[in-house]
């Protein structure tokens, strides 16, 4: 169909932005001018060029699309890309958010800018190739890399106590993923191969499916966050720059969800199945336990951040119910949570750039001087809350109905997380945008300017586009959903029988 | 007498040199070292020409495999480019010390035979001949009280080392009645008491060599006490030799008795691995925070050999190659730590080097990133292939201590990054000299770009492993 590899066009361009940056030599303000245009530019032609994947998208089709192969590493190992009805959301999320971290970094970001717009680019170059490579080495490798601009981003821009967070985030991301890795070599060792179409599709010994189950599940537990390895994301999301929170929330946590449902499920049914009520249990804990700390929170990224552990929870909640409403719910509620949490730290930010400060306690009373800021706010707010008519409420109605299925006590508890969630966000709300401005320090704020608005009203239209007409996302993954809950279900009843005969 | 031909370039050039250096008098420095740059070429490329396949000579005790030719272009590349990154040091007019090429050829020279030698006996007159060299180079600084130290501490120790090497030698020679390592293995076919106490001595003396654990003492304070050029020379060369005959050894003399020896390697593998990484922590010198991290790679090498197959072998190889490559890269660096003319080398001195020094400061980072094993560098293909080698073995604790020392390890090179990244910057560092910026970028580019397209250096790893076999 395609002539020429698209997926690699879509997932290398952004590096050469960051090439084209890099040889634009300079430190003065023409050369920073200049980064920020390079990096908009290059975000925005790869978002463009990333828009005809949907458009020759064919979404009845299960199977992998765009497929390209090349030889690389060994026989077993090759380039190989590809992408389907699960990971296609994932890409166009992450460079359709893309353009708005680097328009949030245009103003707040002014030293080192041109490393800064190099390390973006080069981050997400390695988040479309973590959601379209088709080869586990490959995936890794791009998964990992990950951690090198990610590490700078937060400890070169962050804030006070960024060294903390990045050291946090990184030794704590790669400590997961190195077990992942011998899980991935044991898979290498058993299959010859690291092609994940052909791992899909051999069968794995019972004890090594435990295993690598596990393995894999100490990485994208991390990733994800969930409790109790969640630790390192409210340090990660408070001392990053906005944008970087932004891309941490929207995308990054997603790779965790989009793991189990690559590898988890397709690969590991049967361990996938006995480790479901572990799953469950976590998944219910992140939520009430995530959420009541959330509750207590000074600071306003710290309380998004436990937040979005708190969502997260339904989206692995979601994923293991192994239902295909919890599944399809598991990736809209991802593809939502990106939009929402990245507007809200996009929000946070915005104040931020005015006061230099998180403190809830320093707000009070914003709608006085920011009407807009208000709107935009309660709108995100309340698809924080999963408010029917905004795209939050569909990832969870669907999360839940797909895990009630299969666990009602997991389905009650949740459903009591989301009380939790409105008595958090609402508060939050509440603090900052009502009551009395009587602080002398907010007293002559601005409203959103042109550039803020830009960035905040088409997320504001998405958000409440998919609230209410969620059918293009789920369209999309509809088949490779279905297709993935089928094979699962199979392997898992064809265990049952099998024990039944015995 | 043609397998020993590029052996017999390099000791009768060697030779010549002295007799350069001892008439033509002071001022020869610069002229002996690019002489025996050229002559380490000259030696490479005889070494490439040979004949294919296995080549023996001096009645089997003196083996060219592509295993050898391997190690022995690496050797070679390793110490070409220590003279290299040595220019500056030798060229003090305060030190005119023109032997350092001189003891850095027999030192390869050395490592050659080391590579080749196929019995105990060529085992040991090439580790000897390596290891003086050495104990002479460590204490090049003469005039430099922790340079002696360092040397005499080298010496006292490694001839320790050689002591108990012998001994467990001779206990071989005694209960099999040959020193050949092809007449070994026909004899050792089961692990009697007394091959395996030779074995376990011989080991340890190799492990002296390779600085692993318990046997690594010496390698922090030699690598700070030595000139830096030194131990650039120190981490890379004599480490492609001393793991070349640890794994030949172990794979052609006892491959009947894989178990007796796996266990010994997995346990100093282990120690090597989790001492590399802790101890480095607490480091405030560079040099001798990459001696620790010299021990650890060290560890992750011999996690390859532990599995006793081909493709740890292989996976040996791979890592040797990619660790000369960070290795020589990241002293490439410290040596450009000048300030104001004085060599500096805490790791404090780089504070702020992004600022300062861009480019430094980023092919520095990419190294230790390297160096901790993130992928996409060079680094984490060194590491996989040694992996997935312990996987198939089912060597699956050795696996996963191995991986989580290496987050533990990847502390401390963050540490570096964040010194040079995180913090404000100190007064500049002193302009690069340019074959340190050379040799830092070749390096540094490896590392970058090796997964591009790593297929020739694992394809010539893959048959020079098998050749073993």
């Amino acid at each position: 169909m395609t002539t020429w590899p698209i997926l690699s066009v879509v997932t290398f361009l952004p590096l050469l932005g960051a090439l084209v940056i890099y040889i634009s030599r300079g430190d003065d303000d023409a050369a920073k001018r200049n980064a920020r245009w390079i990096a908009l530019w290059t975000t925005l032609v790869t978002f463009a060029v990333s828009l005809i994947l949907v458009w020759r998208y064919d979404a009845a089709q299960p199977d992998f699309q765009f497929v390209e192969k090349a030889n690389w590493l060994a026989s077993g190992i090759t380039y190989h890309m590809g992408v389907d009805g699960i990971s296609l959301p994932f890409v166009i999320l992450t460079t359709a958010l893309m353009p708005f971290c680097i328009i949030a970094s245009w103003k707040s970001v002014t030293v080192r800018v041109r490393e800064y717009m190099m390390a973006f680019l080069l981050l997400e170059t390695l988040m479309i190739g973590t959601f379209s490579a088709l080869d586990l080495m490959l995936f890794y490798l791009f998964f990992e890399g990950g951690l090198i601009p990610m590490f700078l981003i937060i400890g070169v821009w962050g804030g006070p106590r960024r060294v903390y967070a990045s050291f946090k985030f990184f030794l704590y991301t790669l400590l997961g993923s190195v077990l992942m890795l011998l899980a991935i070599m044991a898979l290498y060792w058993n299959a010859g191969t690291t092609d994940i179409p052909t791992l899909m599709h051999t069968a794995v010994p019972r004890s090594l499916q435990t295993w690598a189950w596990l393995a894999f599940f100490a990485s994208f537990a991390v990733k994800m966050p969930m409790w109790p390895v969640h630790t390192w994301l409210p340090d990660a999301h408070v001392e990053a720059p906005t944008a970087g929170s932004v891309v941490l929330a929207a995308i990054l946590l997603k790779m965790g969800g989009y793991g189990f449902l690559r590898f988890s499920l397709p690969m590991f049914p049967l361990a996938s199945h006995d480790f479901a009520p572990l799953v469950f249990s976590l998944s219910v804990i992140a939520i009430i336990y995530t959420s009541l700390v959330a509750l207590m929170q000074e600071d306003i990224k710290k309380l998004i951040a436990y937040s979005s552990v708190a969502h997260m929870g339904f989206v692995t909640m979601g994923i293991f119910a192994g239902t295909t409403q919890g599944v399809a719910g598991g990736v809209f509620q991802m593809v939502s949570h990106g939009i929402v949490s990245g507007a809200l730290f996009l929000c946070v930010g915005i104040v931020y750039d005015r006061l230099h400060t998180r403190e809830i306690a320093a707000y009070g009373g914003l709608v006085n001087r920011m009407p807009l800021y208000a709107l935009v706010f309660m709108v995100f707010t309340m698809a924080n809350v999963g408010l029917p008519g905004t795209s939050g409420f569909v990832g969870e109605f669907m999360t839940l109905i797909g895990t009630f299925k299969v666990s009602i006590p997991t389905a009650t508890f949740a459903t009591l997380g989301v009380i939790l969630s409105a008595a958090y966000a609402l508060w939050l709300y509440r603090k900052v945008v009502f009551g009395a401005l009587v602080k002398p320090s907010l007293a002559s704020i601005k409203d959103l300017t042109f550039r803020e608005s830009l960035l905040l009203f088409p997320l504001v239209a998405l958000t409440i586009l998919f609230g209410i007409y969620p059918k293009p996302v789920l369209d999309m993954s509809a088949a490779s959903v279905q297709q993935l809950v089928n094979n699962y279900n199979t392997a898992v009843t064809a265990v049952k029988a099998a024990a039944l005969i015995n | 007498m043609q397998p020993v031909l590029p052996e017999l370039v390099l000791a009768f050039g060697a030779m010549v040199l002295l007799m350069v250096g001892a008439y033509r008098g002071r001022g020869t420095t610069r002229l002996v070292t690019t002489l025996a740059v050229c002559l380490l070429v000259l030696v490479g490329a005889l070494e490439l020409m040979l004949p294919a396949g296995k080549l023996v000579t001096f009645g089997g005790s003196f083996i060219v495999d592509d295993f050898a030719r391997f190690l022995k272009i690496l050797a070679l590349i390793g110490s070409g480019v220590t003279l290299i990154l040595a220019t500056e040091f030798l060229s003090d007019p305060s030190r005119p010390i023109f032997e350092f090429a001189i003891l850095v050829l027999l030192s390869t020279l050395g490592m050659m035979v080391l590579i080749s030698a196929a019995d105990l006996i060529m085992l040991y007159l090439g580790l000897e001949l390596m290891s003086l060299a050495l104990y002479v180079v460590a204490a090049s600084n003469r005039d430099n009280a922790k340079s002696t130290e360092a040397g005499l501490k080298y010496f006292v120790l490694g001839a320790l080392s050689s002591g108990m090497l012998l001994y467990g030698a001779s206990l071989i020679y005694g209960f099999t009645g040959t020193v050949e390592f092809a007449g070994i293995a026909a004899a050792a076919k089961t692990g009697s008491l007394g091959i395996v106490f030779g074995l376990v001595f011989l080991l340890a003396g190799l492990c002296f060599k390779v600085s692993a654990v318990p046997f690594h003492m010496w390698t922090p304070d030699v690598y700070e006490g030595a000139p830096t050029p030194v131990t650039a020379f120190f981490a890379s060369a004599p480490k492609v030799a001393a793991l070349a005959v640890f794994t030949r050894v172990a794979l052609t003399a006892f491959p009947g008795i894989v178990p007796q020896w796996q266990q010994i390697i997995v346990f100093v593998a282990i120690a090597s691995m989790v001492l590399g990484s802790f101890a480095a922590i607490g480091q405030k010198n560079i040099k001798r925070l990459m001696g620790y991290s010299s021990i650890g790679h060290m560890g992750f090498a011999l996690v390859g050999l532990a599995s006793g197959t081909v493709e740890g072998a292989q996976g040996v190889l791979v890592y040797i190659a990619i660790y000369v490559a960070m290795t020589l890269g990241a002293f490439a660096v410290i040596l450009t730590m000048k300030r104001n003319g004085q060599a500096v080398e805490q790791i404090s001195d780089l504070t702020g080097l992004s600022r300062t020094n861009p480019l430094l400061a980023f092919f520095f980072m990419m190294l230790l990133f390297s160096l901790a094993g993130v992928p996409p560098l060079a680094g984490f293909f060194a590491k996989w292939y040694v992996f997935v080698a312990a996987i198939n073995a089912h060597l699956f604790t050795l696996a996963v201590i191995g991986v989580l020392s290496s987050v533990v390890g990847a502390f401390y090179y963050l540490a570096i990054i964040k010194v040079m990244y995180f913090d404000e910057p100190l007064p500049a560092l002193d302009p690069v000299r340019v074959e340190l910026s050379t040799v830092l970028a070749v390096a540094g580019l490896f590392n970058i770009f090796f997964f591009v397209y790593p297929g020739p250096l694992v394809s010539v790893a893959t048959v020079a492993a098998k050749s073993l076999f």
